[in-house]
């Protein structure tokens, strides 16, 4: 079973092998993504972080899920020597971290449910569960950078995540937090598979901020592995990646 | 609801070992750039002896270009790689990526050591090639935009099925 909706302004996409998996399942999930949109949402006036970046309300007073986002987004600033930053122009920016852990705590309500068989994909990036429907790891396409209608890679994925960073279609949009106001332009797109979807998002995140140098970052970080394009479409990856590809 | 936590885990019979891969890896690099220093300056004589780090890329033995790349071996500019210079040297053949060799390494500034010592990077290059697109499901940037009702991406997804 497979369902789709637009929330947070991107489609976010669940499927279910486990044949006895309900319509109610589906809508819990989508709920729960509802649930974060409305609190951490910098678009909204009247979410959680909107009232923190008016100082309305401090991060002190705030829910326990909005503390928790503040630690784990301060918790990935120290470990990637300040390349992950929330904080952009004195307002805070927790997407780069929500996204992953919202899609990290939606496989939660189904892995907690007893679904060994799914995955949760939120913008293109994935939390994969199990095997698909023709009982095989899940074959996951990376997108082109330069025709979003073109696959460059398939990687096989099992109880992993996956995310990817990049710039493309819609132009830039990650810029070097140590500079705020120069744009990445070194590389276009940064894939990584990590652990689970929080751990290879922000990781991904962080890494591409550091532009070509990103690839040398996730090399340098156990369980993770990476695939970087740069503007000419020159592919750089690390040297564990081989092992997901699918050559079939 | 579950919530993700942080976890960190260290031991000292962990930071035992991380200390003796350290230095075995630290001998290995150093091995390493002796034997390159030594036979590049042989090969280097020819050359004339200009310095290494350089702005733009420098090319050698360039041959008949077919595919995306000319043949030939090329050698990058030193970049700046967070966290010290890296120069890379490809190799070409066949249009194709056949190696890729680094030049230059941080080894010397106190943090570089320490991420060297976990893990000697061995990235691999490649020219990015359409694939089929049997796939389950599909990674690309997050676009975060109203108009992504109509993103491609759900569009490739919902051909498939």
């Amino acid at each position: 079973m497979k369902q789709s909706r637009i929330i947070m302004g991107m489609p976010v996409i669940l499927e279910v092998i486990d044949s006895w998996v309900t319509g109610k399942t589906f809508d819990e999930v989508f709920a729960y993504f509802e649930y974060v949109d409305r609190k951490f949402s910098t678009y909204k006036d009247e979410s959680e972080i909107s009232l923190i970046n008016r100082q309305e309300i401090t991060v002190e007073q705030s829910s326990e899920d909005m503390q928790a986002i503040f630690m784990l987004a301060e918790q990935t600033r120290q470990e990637t020597d300040g390349y992950f930053d929330i904080a952009r122009n004195g307002k805070y920016d927790p997407s780069g971290i929500v996204k992953g852990w919202a899609i990290y705590n939606a496989a939660e309500i189904l892995r907690q449910a007893g679904f060994k068989n799914y995955y949760v994909d939120a913008g293109g990036d994935i939390q994969v569960s199990g095997k698909n429907d023709e009982g095989q790891d899940w074959r996951v396409g990376i997108q082109s950078p330069f025709n979003p209608k073109e696959i460059v890679k398939v990687v096989s994925l099992q109880d992993c995540g996956m995310a990817t960073s990049g710039t493309y279609v819609r132009g830039q949009h990650i810029y070097d937090p140590k500079d705020s106001e120069q744009p990445i332009t070194e590389i276009v797109s940064l894939t990584v598979i990590g652990p689970d979807i929080y751990e290879a998002d922000r990781f991904a995140t962080a890494a591409f901020a550091m532009g070509s140098a990103g690839i040398y970052f996730i090399e340098n970080l156990k369980g993770f592995e990476g695939y970087m394009i740069d503007p000419k479409g020159l592919a750089t990856y690390t040297s564990g990646f081989e092992r997901y590809v699918c050559h079939a | 609801m579950s919530r993700k936590q942080s976890s960190q885990a260290s031991g000292f019979a962990r930071n035992i070992k991380k200390f003796f891969l350290s230095a075995f890896v630290i001998v290995a690099f150093i091995a390493y750039f002796f034997h390159e220093k030594f036979t590049s300056q042989a090969s280097a004589s020819a050359n004339s002896g200009n310095p290494a780090p350089t702005s733009s890329a420098t090319q050698s033995a360039a041959g008949s270009s077919q595919g995306t790349y000319k043949n030939g071996t090329f050698t990058g500019p030193a970049v700046n790689a967070y966290y010290g210079l890296v120069q890379v040297q490809v190799v070409i053949q066949g249009g194709k990526i056949s190696n890729v060799q680094f030049l230059q390494y941080p080894n010397d500034r106190r943090t570089s050591q320490q991420i060297n010592s976990q893990v000697m990077p061995w990235l691999q290059q490649e020219a990015i090639q359409a694939q089929s697109a049997n796939v389950d499901l599909i990674s690309g940037a997050t676009l975060t935009s109203e108009g992504f009702a109509n993103s491609l991406q759900a569009a490739l997804l919902s051909a498939k099925n």
